[in-house]
């Protein structure tokens, strides 16, 4: 049987999920994945909390898919920049985009270009050791208010990590260069912000609860005005958001209980406290006058929801109101963006800028045979891993499609062999990859962490 | 390989339901008492049981190695009905989770966190009968389960149900999450 010889881009839980399906159902799948840093996984390294490392149990698969004899891992190419797409188109039958989104969405208001105003996506790179986000160094120092725009999850990671006792993070695999400026972190008030309601919130249960337990700090009892908006619309609600309501009140409650205390003199209360805020788009960010690494406030427009009704989506209308936070910094989080590759639009791929994604159905990219996506470069810069999972299995089943109805160029392809004197870089090998895991497991072993990650490409490099 | 045949054995084609989706009464409502012990059967055989070909299934779980092999005579029973609605019933230990048991048996169960109830992919729709003696699931596994694809009132994740006396004989639907296309349809 003549080898279906595959590429990859891209190897987070998307590449690996559509590999694996890929390599159990093809019996002569060849398939190889390129990735642009010398170290596999994606945002499974790069993004999930160091406090989650119970999420990144999914390595443990990757590994196995990594570990199969017709898989070839090919680190440190960057596709467009050290290989040419035109280069995989020619050597493979097919090629699947799973790289993910790199950049993040803009506010477009004044000031958001102030050095006082970081991304979100920046911020986790840099604890979590991207090596381009290495250097960012909040100045945490300087600042006590920081707001949060945006209410997803990762808004959620970056409260919790700025609120956290640095000491519980200390054992996890965050970098130590995060480490050590967050030890110096002065920060005491988060206020995380959405521009709907309570009932529009993006995060999930599990990790608002994670939040409220979170030792040391307090969620400041939701303000009554945010109640008073979702109140009308309990009853009719799903079970995941009726939970998160009742999250939110008991929290409330427990809160309450503890400022009522603690104005009769029993206990003081965490010096720490973080707050959900809500109907408010920002309208300016403001510089602060006497450090130009800091912002002085944030200013906000008070908003309404329309909604036609509760099954309805809702959309926010400005009231011209406004309201302002004291501010120090601010970070960004209303999600990543996914960019076109170079080389992309030469062999006819679209790419939707509206919203930052490679138009497909079911992972196909129409007109474009042979060539597929997959993950947050499919469907936009949303999911947990569990949906990218069974997102990638049902690209995997669209490529079969194509491969059983024959719409696939199955003839002979050099596949590695043909690109290997095209590519400009040091392409990391399988084992290589295994030589810098064993070297970060190690030093992090000395230091009682399951990691310490090496934070620049040549680092990464230099043990091979 | 050899645990597909068992299947097919164990699931004639009358009991072969497209299992579910969504709703507790598809996946479960209409198999009555007669039709469970026309599996138990199926399964059993007049000739005694298809299992005491145990070895097959002890060659399955040394690969895996996260199940353990029941003591003779304290055997106890699940039924996974898989997303092409084969109905597959295994003999397992007290103790052992349904997705380790599910993996240990190369049945198509992700479990991308590694059992620590930290994502959904292992979700199992729970016969209704069976649900009930179970403990209730906690904040942790709640939460998971508000994520999960095709959420049902007797919704688990499999990592968190550990197989007991009580739990003997019960029956466990995977949801059918994608297709799953073989070449031989398209010849
Ligand atoms: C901060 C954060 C925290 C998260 N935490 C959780 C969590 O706790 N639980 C959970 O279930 N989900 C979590 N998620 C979601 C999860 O990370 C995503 O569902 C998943 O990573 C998306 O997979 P992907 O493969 O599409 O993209 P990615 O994981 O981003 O992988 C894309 C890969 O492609 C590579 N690449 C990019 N460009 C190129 C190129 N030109 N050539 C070659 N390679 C390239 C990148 O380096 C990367 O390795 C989190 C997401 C974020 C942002
Ligand atoms: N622990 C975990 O499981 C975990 C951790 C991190 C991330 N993740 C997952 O990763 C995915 C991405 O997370 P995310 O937080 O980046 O994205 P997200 O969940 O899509 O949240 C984006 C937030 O930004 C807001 N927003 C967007 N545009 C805005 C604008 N112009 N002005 C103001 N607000 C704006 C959105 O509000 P609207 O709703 O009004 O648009 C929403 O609150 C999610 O699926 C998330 O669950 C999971």
């Amino acid at each position: 049987m003549v080898p279906l010889k595959l590429a990859i881009v891209g190897s987070g839980p998307a590449g690996f999920y559509t590999a694996s399906r890929l390599l159990e159902k093809v019996p002569n799948a060849v398939v190889d994945m390129y990735e642009a840093l010398p170290v596999p996984f994606g945002l499974s390294r790069f993004g999930v909390a160091p406090d989650h490392p119970e999420v990144k149990n999914c390595q443990d698969k990757f590994v196995q898919v990594a570990e199969a004899p017709h898989f070839r891992f090919v680190g440190n190419v960057c596709i467009g920049r050290d290989l040419t797409l035109k280069s995989l188109k020619d050597n493979y039958n097919s090629v699947v985009f799973a790289y993910g989104s790199s950049q993040d969405r803009l506010l477009n208001v004044p000031g958001e270009e102030l050095p006082g105003v970081f991304s979100a996506r920046e911020f986790v790179g840099w604890y979590n050791g991207v090596p381009e986000l290495r250097a960012l160094n909040p100045p945490l120092q300087d600042a006590e208010d920081v707001v949060i725009v945006g209410n997803g999850n990762v808004a959620l990671d970056v409260a919790r990590i700025l609120l956290a006792d640095p000491t519980r993070l200390k054992s996890t695999d965050i970098g130590e260069h995060a480490y050590d400026v967050l030890r110096k972190s002065k920060v005491k008030n988060v206020r995380i912000v959405g521009r709907r309601g309570l009932l529009q919130s993006a995060f999930t249960n599990k990790e608002i609860r994670e939040l409220i337990n979170e030792p040391g700090t307090m969620m400041k009892p939701l303000a009554d005005v945010y109640i008073n908006h979702y109140k009308p619309f309990v009853p009719f609600l799903e079970r995941p958001i009726k939970r998160l309501v009742q999250i939110v009140e008991k929290a409330r409650t427990n809160s309450n209980d503890q400022i009522a205390k603690a104005n009769q003199g029993q206990g003081s209360l965490p010096s720490k406290q973080w707050s959900l805020e809500y109907l408010l788009s920002p309208q300016r960010f403001y510089a602060s006058s006497s450090n130009p690494n800091i912002l002085s406030s944030t200013l906000f427009e008070v908003n309404t929801l329309l909604q036609k009704d509760i099954k309805s989506p809702s959309v926010c209308r400005g009231t011209g109101e406004t309201k302002s936070f004291k501010t120090e910094l601010a970070f960004r989080s209303i999600g990543y963006k996914s960019l076109p590759l170079p080389g992309s639009a030469e062999l006819g791929i679209p790419f939707d800028e509206q919203s930052g994604r490679i138009p497909n159905e079911l992972g196909r990219i129409a007109g474009v045979p042979g060539f597929y996506v997959s993950g947050w470069v499919k469907n936009g810069p949303t999911g947990v891993i569990a949906k990218t999972m069974w997102d990638a299995f049902e690209v995997a089943e669209t490529v079969l499609e194509d491969l059983y109805s024959h719409k696939l160029d199955t003839s002979s392809k050099p596949g590695y062999e043909g690109v290997l004197p095209e590519i400009k870089s040091q392409p990391v090998s399988w084992t290589d990859w295994l030589k810098i895991d064993q070297e970060e497991t190690s030093r992090g072993a000395a230091q009682g962490k399951p990691r310490a990650k090496f934070t620049s490409v040549n680092d990464m490099l230099s043990v091979l | 390989m050899t645990l597909r045949l068992i299947s097919k054995l164990a699931s004639p084609s009358a009991l072969r339901r497209c299992a579910l989706a969504s709703s507790k009464s598809q996946a479960f409502g209409t198999a009555s008492l007669l039709q469970r012990s026309a599996i138990r059967n199926a399964v059993s055989g007049p000739g005694g049981n298809i299992y005491t070909a145990r070895s097959l299934h002890t060659t399955a779980i040394a690969h895996h190695g996260h199940v353990h092999k029941p003591n003779p005579g304290e055997e106890l029973h699940v039924t996974f009905i898989t997303k092409e609605g084969e109905q597959i019933q295994l003999e397992v230990a007290e103790g052992d989770n349904l997705l380790d048991i599910a993996q240990a048996h190369n049945m198509d169960m992700e479990g991308a966190c590694g059992g620590s109830c930290a994502c959904s992919t292992c979700h199992v729709i729970v016969d209704p009968d069976y649900y009930d003696k179970m403990e209730e699931p906690d904040d942790d596994e709640n939460d998971m389960l508000d994520l999960a694809f095709g959420l049902t009132e007797t919704s688990r994740l499999g990592c968190q149900i550990k197989m007991t006396k009580e739990l003997d004989g019960v029956r466990v639907a995977l949801p059918a999450m994608t297709r799953n296309l073989q070449a031989r349809d398209f010849q």
